[in-house]
């Protein structure tokens, strides 16, 4: 069952803290520990960082998941209309970057959270789901 | 003709601020000023009304249009509620015109649209440059005082120094953190910088990136940089991330930190000579008793 819940606009530098804050908010109501909260509000941090540098703006929605056999987790779309990925491979691979970063940014979020899916089009824009379950 | 529709409004004043009165009272239910006490909203309605009428009796008594948008900004209350009440203050005015005058011809009633139009125009546009300029003034003071706050750096001893790190770091602050860093290690001639991240709330991919920058342009101009501060979470979204930071010294606080930079500059804490005899004392004195 998805509860369709907050959404965070991304338009700014300092609408990613409005969104990791939110994020960490909604894990704490859910009952994540301190070190899944860091790692649920870093992987927003990720994701929004990469709407505000790539695409300009975007959007960051949150659904708070109830399904039987897991007992609950939170589910994070990012979702934005800019250039898109042309070699999703390639970014999700360490150290691939094009703004002369570290490149762990979207690997990283794979590894920080549980579940990962990527839909892309080149010109059309990003749409990255992805969720952490509560153990 | 604009004079008589000014003396129809202003002899009929009581009832236009009833009507204004009640569409206003409306509003408070259906957004913004729901937690606000009845009491203060309406006598601040009230100051309101008078502020609009007052300005339409003597065009131009800025002082007193200055006071109430100032007050509106102490309590809080937001630009809506101006700008909602000048409209309604529109509709209701001219809808009392066209109720209460007879034979008005479509001339008559584009003429009383105008006038109204014109006593309006400028209190909104007053309220709402007032509005808006204490509110860029806010953000601005508080910008300065921000970054005031934001890369300070204490020489704690000869040779060491410390940055303390607090809140969200973005772009511009990191820039001013690296420009401080490195000023500062030359102007305080140190050997070992510590940063320490302890009130650093998310440590992501652009954040490591800075600090690792920062802490090779320090080791460029031949100083050491300790990270300290690297809370459990933190240690573990780093890993996660994949962020390789082998090639940096890191401590978990910023005690053990300054500890090693003190090892580093050749130096230890020791207790004064006084207190050391008295504690070799206590524990001969302590074993002595144990037998």
């Amino acid at each position: 069952m998805m509860n369709p819940q907050s959404c965070v606009k991304i338009q700014k530098e300092w609408d990613i803290v409005g969104a990791r804050q939110l994020g960490r908010e909604l894990a704490k109501e859910i009952g994540f520990g301190t070190v899944d909260q860091a790692r649920i509000a870093t992987a927003i941090s990720e994701l929004a960082r990469n709407i505000y540098l790539y695409a300009n703006h975007g959007e960051i929605r949150y659904e708070i998941i109830q399904v039987p056999e897991h007992k609950a987790g939170l589910c994070l779309i990012a979702e934005d209309e800019g250039p898109g990925i042309s070699d999703i491979s390639q970014v999700m691979k360490d150290g691939y970057t094009t703004s002369g970063g570290l490149g762990a940014g979207l690997p990283g979020v794979k590894r920080l959270m549980d579940e990962f899916e990527i839909h892309t089009e080149v010109e059309r824009g990003t749409r990255i789901r992805t969720i952490k379950w509560l153990r | 003709m604009d004079k008589k529709i000014k003396r129809i409004v202003l002899e009929h004043s009581d009832q236009i601020v009833q009507m204004w009165m009640d569409n206003v009272s409306e509003l408070k239910d259906e957004n913004y000023t729901t937690n606000i006490g009845d009491e203060l909203y309406e006598n601040t309605n009230r100051e309101f009304v008078n502020v609009i009428f007052k300005s339409i009796q003597n065009q131009g008594s800025s002082e007193e249009v200055e006071r109430f948008s100032e007050k509106i900004i102490n309590l809080g209350w937001p630009l809506s509620y101006i700008t909602d009440g000048l409209q309604i203050f529109r509709r209701v005015t001219v809808d009392y015109i066209l109720t209460n005058t007879e034979d008005m011809d479509t001339e008559a009633i584009k003429v009383a649209f105008q006038s109204v139009d014109d006593w309006i125009e400028p209190i909104i546009r007053q309220l709402v440059n007032e509005y808006t300029g204490n509110w860029e003034n806010i953000v601005s003071l508080q910008r300065v005082a921000l970054q005031e706050l934001s890369a300070p750096l204490i020489p704690v001893m000869d040779g060491i120094t410390i940055m303390p790190l607090i809140g969200t770091i973005d772009t511009e602050r990191a820039k001013l953190i690296m420009e401080n860093l490195l000023q500062g290690t030359i102007n305080h001639n140190s050997e070992v910088v510590l940063i320490d991240i302890t009130g650093v709330p998310v440590v992501d991919t652009m954040v490591a990136h800075h600090i690792i920058q920062a802490a090779e342009a320090v080791h460029l101009i031949g100083a050491k940089c300790i990270l300290v501060g690297i809370r459990p979470e933190i240690a573990q979204t780093i890993v996660n991330l994949g962020i390789d930071l082998s090639d940096f010294s890191t401590k978990s606080s910023l005690k053990k930190g300054f500890t090693s930079a003190l090892e580093i500059t050749n130096r230890k804490v020791v207790p004064l000579e006084g207190q050391a005899k008295e504690e070799k004392l206590r524990h001969i004195l302590s074993s002595a008793r144990g037998e």
